[in-house]
């Protein structure tokens, strides 16, 4: 983990580990547009996920892999920054992990692969 | 607030799906990430309270309330509009906080074998079969690209109930590993209620 050692992560999120948001692991996160002086008001921590969701939509671990922010604290970041309409969360186009539909489009996408 | 672009409302309307490998240590779960993903696989630590507590022993005595624990994942892009996650578990079985996280919102699982080590993915068929709803296979990894045992003799040896499909796969392989994915998806097909 790259953060700075001397921080605790709980003094990152204000002591909050919970999010009120579903967010999974691969939930994905993008942003509409990139404001640069919104960006510099941000912590360093938010600033790096915020200008890494720049290169498009991406997972939540990928955001917390790249930005070397711990999994917990990305989550509580990530959702302080959609409530302030910096990034969006997306909802995702299918209720349940198992619609079938979705299933099935990634079992075709998966034949092709092969 | 200015109208997004349509490049914009399009990267709103990606969506992902989530596969999770799991199995025991050394059992090829990286290998297996790795050749289907678009990305080198991420290894990542990420971190949790509290899930060491009960089998670390400076935990009772010092204030050490974070555990680090290493996972790795990988993505393919099956569609402009759609993405494929694989995550690795874990391998060691007291990170199982970790493993719900995981599995929460993931579409099926695989649970990966090695016939030298049977006994090291026990914990993860364990953890499929009794902690969880996410419908799951196991996969025979063809270390040598043969199968040492017949599959009726490992079901037997893992004690795996004959509805859990039980498939080989060579996990260096991309078509093969793949092929494992589709066998898990169909699984889960069919195991799930049409509209879920």
């Amino acid at each position: 983990m790259t953060s700075n050692p001397w921080v605790r992560p709980y003094v990152l999120t204000g002591g909050r580990t919970q999010t009120n948001h579903q967010l999974y692991v691969h939930t994905l996160v993008s942003s509409s547009h990139f404001d640069a002086r919104a960006a510099s008001k941000l912590t360093p921590e938010s600033r790096r996920l915020y200008d890494r969701v720049r290169l498009g939509p991406q997972s939540v671990a990928e955001l917390s892999a790249h930005c070397g922010i711990s999994l917990g604290v990305t989550r509580v970041l990530l959702e302080d920054l959609a409530s302030t309409e910096h990034l969006q969360i997306n909802e995702g186009a299918y209720e349940s992990p198992f619609d079938h539909r979705l299933l099935k489009r990634v079992i075709d996408g998966l034949s092709e692969l092969g | 607030m200015a109208f997004p672009s349509s490049a914009d409302r399009q990267a709103l309307t990606v969506t992902s799906a989530k596969l999770v490998i799991a199995g025991g240590f050394g059992v090829g779960k990286s290998t297996m990430v790795a050749s289907v993903s678009e990305i080198p696989p991420v290894n990542t630590e990420a971190w949790m309270t509290q899930a060491g507590e009960s089998v670390d022993p400076l935990s009772d005595s010092s204030a050490k309330t974070t555990t680090t624990v290493a996972m790795d994942f990988g993505r393919v892009t099956l569609a402009p509009d759609l993405l494929l996650y694989l995550f690795g578990t874990p391998g060691q079985p007291r990170f199982w906080p970790m493993w719900d996280d995981l599995c929460r919102g993931a579409s099926g699982a695989v649970v990966l074998v090695d016939t030298r080590q049977l006994d090291a993915s026990f914990p993860a068929i364990n953890y499929f079969e009794n902690d969880s709803d996410v419908p799951f296979v196991v996969a025979v990894n063809l270390f040598d690209g043969k199968l040492t045992h017949s599959l009726e003799k490992v079901r037997d040896a893992l004690c795996l109930d004959e509805r859990t499909p039980l498939v080989t796969v060579d996990a260096r392989d991309r078509r093969s590993t793949a092929k494992t994915l589709v066998a898990c998806l169909a699984h889960t097909m069919k195991t799930t209620p049409t509209r879920a």
